[in-house]
């Protein structure tokens, strides 16, 4: 059963589409992330579930109720953003109350609910202290205790842990998904980092220049990326320049070397495409897969729990390789030429000849 | 045995480093540094010059302190003060009210219209108090706000024209207490927990542009402590004409009443900072913790 369900929004400035042909159905207690590089209207979106953006089009309904035209305060959504937004003027305590206090509940159970939120949030001591005498994780603790308090039929959190640094929001976006499962709320969660879209998520929401690519759990986006753009934006991935040397049979040329991909392509044979293949899915040797490419190793680092190699196996092509760190690992050694090989179904043919520079957005489609 | 080795040096680089800074400090000031000084002295004289000036003139009346015995026997003196003092708290609480909301306003939802505001602020600096006065006495003595007719209807004429006079320091003072703060968010945070725009306004906007208003409040009290024209012309008994006044008709007073009036003045908005500090000691705190 849905319970906020987005319905063909549009959001125009002036001449420019900000968010076009928006359609979403969360299940209540879904967590859902919105994921896309700057500027994909995903922040855009979650202002308009918040009421602070009225959409050019469409409707959103939270529970069956159309709350398209309601204004933000009379909503009960909760935000989170990026920035914190607490009053500075006002302790810990009061900033967590203060939904409750403009509600005008009785004065011993908003005491009571700001301890229990404290509780929740680790920060059962910090009552009575200003947000400018907190580090910023335990302010953005402070800010989601705030969002809870009201007990809103949705959270919105707009990329909250960007501002902060690496290790607390690894430790903070667990505390996040933690309380937000304790509590089953539904949650909408706006990010550019892949790794905290894909860790936090039930569904994850891929959108380009305001546009919707793909919708669906963590796995499915990884491993089933619907669009280049997915492909490209959701993991690390290697884009070899090559010819079609056989359509039918999905045959191409990666610098001279004949590798198989696993479906026919739409173009003619001799035509410049762009693979694109994983890290992940390649490996030292021929054990790997019926693919096979030769070449000589020109960088090797080492990323903590992975060693990531890369091989040149042509002039304008390298394909970089990840394998799980172990103190047994016999890593290649650099000008070491080797083999490499994959299987078929990890390769992509996207349309369009990659070079040193290409970005994936300028694959034009998937062939 | 190396730690205690490091412990035992610690000590003794931090007294050489301490030295350093020492020697440093002890060191020929700079040309940067002379210059520093010499502009400060000259300001200090440029300011105290006129008010020592003006003491030593009102002490030389004989007997000793005659000027001000006869300033502080003069009943006008305190009530021309008092009227003054009072029309300058009313402006400011007028002026804060039309203020912050139109700051507020302007920097949340019409950026663009921020110069245009910025250029009507200014206006006071344009148009001289006496034309300002003049237009206010021909536009409501007659028809249906006969303002001018009355005492009451005078003094609501007079706080009017000192808040407009007070608008330039008023506006940039706030707009500029506004930019320390994150305007957008704080107000959507507020939204998103249910409160309307007023109570956002009034408990999370104004007490963190508090700072912000009492110094605009101080460049108003001080101005409609001295203002002339607008007090005269609205034949008001405030403190400008009653100085004007005496300065016309006595010697050594109108110096005396010039010192005592700046002491006053100073002290009033000494009281006003006070009170501001012990309310605002927090948001003074987010200040300085912003930096954190």
């Amino acid at each position: 059963m849905s319970y906020l369900v987005l319905q063909g929004i549009q959001k125009r400035f002036g001449t420019t589409i900000a968010v076009e042909d928006f359609n979403l159905s969360a299940a209540k207690g879904e967590f859902v992330s919105f994921l896309g590089p700057s500027g994909c209207g995903k922040t855009t979106t979650l202002r308009m579930i918040a009421g602070f953006e009225p959409p050019t089009a469409g409707s959103i309904t939270v529970d069956g109720l159309d709350i398209t035209h309601r204004p933000p305060n009379r909503r009960n959504i909760g935000m989170v953003f990026q920035s914190y937004a607490l009053f500075p003027n006002m302790t810990v305590a009061d900033n967590v109350g203060f939904g409750l206090r403009v509600r005008k509940r009785p004065k011993a159970e908003i005491r009571k609910r700001v301890a229990d939120l404290l509780d929740l949030i680790n920060l059962p001591d910090k009552g009575d202290r200003y947000p400018w005498q907190l580090s910023g994780g335990q302010q953005q603790r402070v800010a989601l205790a705030r969002a809870l308090a009201i007990e809103p039929e949705v959270l919105l959190l707009d990329e909250p842990l960007s501002a902060l640094d690496a290790k607390i929001r690894v430790a903070l976006r667990r505390e996040i998904r933690s309380i937000q499962r304790q509590l089953g709320i539904t949650t909408v969660y706006v990010t550019h980092d892949q790794e905290e879209a894909m860790s936090l998520s039930d569904r994850v929401v891929v959108m380009s220049e305001g546009r919707i690519e793909q919708i669906g759990p963590p796995p499915e986006i990884y491993n089933f990326p619907a669009t280049p753009f997915v492909a490209s934006f959701v993991g690390t991935l290697n884009l070899l320049p090559a010819k079609v040397v056989d359509a039918g049979s999905g045959i191409v040329s990666v610098a001279g070397q004949q590798i198989r991909t696993p479906k026919a392509i739409t173009t003619d044979p001799d035509r410049s495409v762009t693979v694109a293949l994983r890290p992940e899915a390649v490996e030292i040797g021929e054990a790997g897969g019926a693919n096979r490419l030769t070449g000589r190793v020109e960088d090797v680092s080492f990323l903590g729990s992975i060693v990531r190699t890369r091989v040149r196996v042509g002039d304008d092509a390298s394909v970089s390789l990840d394998q799980f760190n172990d103190p047994a690992l016999a890593a290649a050694a650099i000008d070491d030429t080797i083999t490499i090989s994959f299987p078929p179904e990890a390769t992509l043919v996207l349309a369009g000849a990659a070079s040193a520079s290409a970005t994936i957005e300028e694959a034009i489609a998937e062939v | 045995m190396t730690g205690p080795d490091v412990g035992s040096r610690a000590p003794e680089a931090l007294t050489s480093l301490h030295n350093a800074t020492v020697s440093k400090r002890r060191g020929r000031p700079s040309g940067g540094t002379i210059l520093s000084w010499v502009i400060f002295i000259a300001a200090m004289l440029y300011f105290f010059l006129p008010l020592i000036a003006t003491l030593e003139f009102s002490i030389r009346m004989r007997p000793s302190g005659a000027a001000y015995t006869n300033t502080f026997k003069d009943a006008r003196f305190f009530s021309s003060l008092a009227y003054s003092f009072l029309i300058g708290l009313v402006t400011i609480v007028v002026s804060t009210l039309i203020i912050v909301p139109t700051a507020y306003w302007v920097r949340l939802r019409l950026p663009r219209l921020r110069p245009v505001v910025e250029f009507v602020t200014l206006m006071p600096f344009v148009i001289p108090p006496v034309v300002l006065v003049f237009g206010l006495i021909r536009s409501f003595s007659t028809g249906i706000l006969p303002l001018a007719n009355t005492q009451l209807g005078s003094d609501v004429l007079l706080v009017a024209a000192y808040t407009i006079l007070s608008f330039p320091y008023m506006y940039r003072a706030v707009d500029s207490g506004l930019r320390t703060i994150d305007v957008r968010s704080l107000t959507e945070a507020g939204h998103s927990l249910g409160s309307g725009t007023f109570r956002i306004l009034w408990s999370v906007i104004f007490p963190n542009v508090r700072v912000a208003v009492l110094s605009g409040a101080f460049l108003t009290l001080a101005i409609v402590i001295g203002e002339f024209t607008i007090g005269a012309y609205l034949n008001r008994p405030a403190f400008g004409p009653y100085l004007s006044n005496i300065g016309q008709n006595k010697t050594f007073e109108p110096a005396a009443v010039s010192i005592i009036s700046f002491i006053l003045t100073w002290l009033a908005m000494g009281v006003i900072a006070f009170l501001g500090r012990t309310r605002q000691g927090r948001t003074t705190g987010v200040q300085v913790g912003g930096g954190h």
